[in-house]
């Protein structure tokens, strides 16, 4: 097992473990805290997959950015656990149990998929994910719209302001 | 690395948000389950990235080298996206809030009053 392999598994169980403890923390502001360790994580297989460009934005925007966002929003709000709505115990259950069937059809069908069964996601090489490719392709190809995505910018930064001011 | 492994860890994320958003009530848990969903998406966009990157070049030696930045392009297109799509929900959250004094979902089950 490759120093590689082992990141990849250390890095999926944290992601998986801080995003079932997303769910099941009573506290927002822990939500929050493990939402961020699942970008952390997302950002570390961004890393292994050579695609540097891409974690150094997931960690500034996502953690940054949205995360500090929601923090503010939330102690803004002053939420904490014993304010916390609670849905009846029925009702989860019925929610876990679709999102495993969900779940279940997934990996089935990838199971089964047979084109893909000896496709490998090349690690630790190839230079697409560099920030000269990203931006050569990003400035060329899709110029237009990196163009509308500021008009869309504005829009939400307008919108952010017409929704929020007070009466 | 082979390919399902991604396929398959975004997929358990990707029902892991969708779990989020069918238990819990608060709205901005229910938010941050829609940002981990996208997440997922995006891993898994990343990591076809790289698939069709080897795969296109064992095939055909004289294709050019960039050939799945389009897959990172629409990564950072989702991300985007979804800071502007932050901005304006957590302002929707926060009217709710200043109107009903709670971030409950429960309380938007009428849209009069």
């Amino acid at each position: 097992m490759t120093a590689t392999e082992i990141l990849f598994w250390l890095l999926s169980a944290l992601a998986l473990f801080s995003a079932v403890m997303v769910l099941i923390s009573k506290n927002p502001v822990h939500s929050v805290l493990w939402l961020i360790v699942v970008f952390f994580s997302i950002s570390g297989h961004y890393i292994l997959l050579n695609a540097q460009f891409l974690a150094i934005v997931n960690l500034i925007v996502y953690a940054g950015a949205i995360m500090v966002l929601f923090l503010f929003v939330i102690m803004l709000m002053n939420l904490n656990s014993n304010t916390e709505p609670q849905r009846n115990s029925l009702v989860k259950l019925a929610g876990v149990v679709a999102g495993c069937l969900l779940l279940t059809v997934m990996v089935s069908a990838v199971r089964s998929a047979g084109e893909i069964s000896k496709s490998q996601a090349v690690m630790n090489e190839g230079d697409i994910g560099l920030i000269q490719n990203i931006g050569k392709v990003l400035f060329t190809d899709y110029v237009v719209p990196f163009e509308i995505s500021s008009v869309l910018f504005l829009s939400a930064m307008v919108g952010a302001v017409v929704i929020g001011k007070k009466e | 690395m082979p390919i399902q492994y991604y396929i398959i860890l975004a997929a358990v994320l990707f029902c892991i948000g969708v779990v989020g958003v069918l238990i819990r009530r608060n709205a901005i848990i229910i938010f941050m389950c829609i940002e981990l969903m996208l997440n997922s998406v995006n891993l898994l966009l990343v990591a076809f990235s790289k698939m069709h990157y080897v795969t296109a070049g064992n095939d055909n030696k004289s294709l050019p080298l960039n050939i799945g930045s389009d897959a990172q392009i629409f990564v950072f297109f989702i991300m985007v996206v979804a800071a502007a799509e932050v901005s304006v929900g957590l302002a929707i959250i926060v009217m709710m809030y200043r109107n009903v004094h709670s971030t409950d979902v429960n309380f938007l089950n009428r849209l009069k009053n």
